[in-house]
């Protein structure tokens, strides 16, 4: 029926969303053919598709491996900038986030779902409220307290506050773990095992699966996170490759910005995101549905 | 959202209290002290005068008093509506369109995937990315845009373009992941009601108004109130690229309450204006539930 009416819809359609995938990728792959140019050469060659006088000048005047005469050589500032150590910093904040967010989540989670006690559906319903608060309302009093802690500027301030739990990361274990049979825990019960052992030996490994799916989107926010870490992560020795960017932006000269350079450090920092997604894409695209609604 | 409850079992009336405390601990600690004691402290802070440097002082009411005749204030909250609608608006309306081009084409993952891509990399590194290719001088987007005539545009420059061009590159970044959250949604739909509207000869348009649409709603109406809300806390984008300017075009009131607790650290009013940004945020959620009656699917 309608067959050729059908096709030519089709056909608009699919010419529609590859348009939206060109759109899509096409700011990817101008960061990419700005990264590789030179700096001196881009206002003569704005619309080349190709890198302009390819070099990799601007990854290693990032990355501090180039001298001063050289970085202004190519249009840099010549203010020193390590994008190393930035890398460094958000390894270092996001898998340690990571690592405990999701172990005591998933400890809380195991509570919540496995165990009974008073009060319990109670002290989850309060858990979730938290999703409602605007992080600023907490972010200015959690402030006030790594500062009077004294942690501003160190690797625990910018990591305590998510270092225990989010309200999401609770209640996504949970619904994984409510699956799980009973009657598994039974046996194990039976045969003489108690909760630790049941929670180590197998409630995680029976949830690997969104485990993983959990820490790698946890992994993500925390990387991609600016807010916090702008606020108590300013020092070079902490910098986040986020913060770092920012403040990158602002050293760049107003006459001839350092566009290559900016390109070339936001590359750094979306790399290794896009590299994790890319192997796992199928598991997190098949999350998201999960995530966000229920 | 289902919450499921195990069957009471006949036990002692504490159950696994004391297992579960020991597993709750950590999270606990963590809740308590970086979610309750925030929440209860900035409440508290918002009707005091803090400089971080000497304890609040309390002032009553004279933060809330000075935000009503506070013009910058004002300005905040007028810029960052501007900015959802803009945002939300195009971003829903795109987001649908994308769902239901793959829904009917592909099943492709990686279609999906490639939509997705914006989403996952960081705030800053999507603002920087069009802060450059939407340069006044050099910009890709302005060279394209002399191809078919048009004069370039200083997107963040003037402050007319200013906060619609914040607002477009983050459609750009959230409409793949809208789409994909639309697109769970629409699997929910059972296959039986589009047979049956095709045996009635309905045509793709009138389906779509009449029943796609409707039967998304409850989904939609979720997706609303998740996606508002994440926009009203816009800070990233206008923090590495307008920084608020032009003048005011892009002060945000997430922003503004920032420079007032950062820059001036005027953290009493700056919590004050908190409260009133989580007031707002509470009463539009609230609101979306009910007048979308979102829990009730016309499938019912």
């Amino acid at each position: 029926m309608r067959r050729s009416e059908l096709n030519l819809g089709r056909i608009v359609a699919w010419a529609l969303l590859i348009v939206l995938m060109v759109l899509t990728l096409f700011p990817f792959y101008w960061m990419l053919r700005t990264a590789f140019s030179d700096n001196t050469q881009l206002p003569g060659h704005p619309s080349s598709l190709l890198p302009v006088e390819s070099t990799l000048g601007a990854f290693k005047r990032v990355l501090g491996l180039s001298s001063v005469a050289e970085a202004q050589a190519q249009g840099g500032s010549g203010a020193a900038v390590n994008f190393w150590l930035y890398l460094r910093n958000s390894l270092i904040v996001s898998t340690v986030t990571t690592v405990c967010q999701v172990f005591f989540s998933a400890m809380a989670a195991y509570a919540f779902a496995r165990l009974r006690w008073p009060g319990r559906d109670k002290v989850f319903a309060l858990f979730l409220a938290a999703l409602m608060v605007p992080p600023i309302f907490t972010t200015l009093p959690n402030f006030a307290l790594i500062k009077n802690l004294g942690l501003l500027n160190s690797f625990a301030g910018i990591i305590l506050p998510g270092a225990f739990m989010t309200p999401f990361a609770i209640f996504f274990l949970r619904q994984f773990f409510l699956g799980i049979n009973r009657e598994l825990e039974e046996a194990a019960m039976i045969d003489g095992a108690g909760h630790r052992r049941i929670f180590f030996g197998l409630i995680i490994p029976m949830s690997a699966a969104p485990i993983t799916t959990l820490a790698i989107l946890t992994y993500i926010n925390s990387w991609n996170d600016y807010f916090w870490p702008l606020l108590v992560g300013q020092q070079e020795n902490v910098r986040v490759l986020t913060v770092a960017l920012g403040v990158f932006r602002s050293q760049t000269p107003q006459g001839g910005p350092d566009w290559a350079g900016l390109m070339a450090a936001t590359l750094i920092a979306a790399l290794p995101m896009i590299i994790l997604f890319v192997a796992f894409a199928r598991r997190i695209t098949n999350s998201i549905g999960f995530s966000g609604i229920k | 959202m289902t919450v499921t409850t195990s069957p009471p079992r006949k036990r002692r009336s504490l159950g696994d209290l004391k297992v579960a405390m020991i597993f709750l601990a950590p999270a606990t600690l963590g809740f308590v002290v970086f979610y309750i004691w925030p929440t209860l402290r900035g409440a508290y802070l918002s009707f005091t005068e803090y400089s971080l440097l000497s304890a609040p002082k309390f002032t009553g009411l004279d933060n809330y008093d000075r935000m009503v005749h506070d013009s910058f204030f004002w300005n905040a909250l007028g810029v960052t509506v501007e900015y959802v609608v803009i945002n939300i608006g195009l971003q829903t309306v795109l987001a649908v369109g994308i769902a239901m081009l793959m829904y009917r084409l592909t099943k492709s993952i990686t279609v999906r995937a490639v939509v997705l891509l914006p989403y996952l990399v960081a705030n800053v590194v999507v603002a920087l990315v069009w802060y450059w290719m939407l340069d006044y001088q050099v910009g890709i987007v302005n060279q394209a845009l002399s191809w078919v005539g048009i004069d370039p545009v200083a997107f963040f420059g003037d402050s007319h373009w200013a906060i619609p061009t914040v607002a477009l590159i983050n459609v750009w970044r959230h409409m793949g992941y809208t789409a994909l959250l639309v697109f769970a949604g629409l699997q929910t739909i059972p296959s039986y009601v589009y047979e049956a509207a095709e045996v009635d000869g309905s045509t793709e348009l009138k389906t779509f108004w009449r029943i796609t649409l409707p039967l998304l709603r409850p989904v939609l109406v979720m997706v609303l109130v998740v996606t508002m809300i994440g926009s009203f806390q816009i800070f990233d984008t206008v923090a590495v690229t307008t920084q608020g300017g032009p003048i005011n075009a892009t002060r945000v009131i997430y922003y503004y309450i920032y420079e007032r607790a950062f820059t001036r650290f005027d953290f009493g009013y700056a919590s004050a204006m908190a409260l009133v940004l989580f007031a707002i945020l509470a009463l539009i959620s609230l609101l979306q539930l009910r007048l979308l009656r979102a829990k009730e699917s016309d499938l019912a």
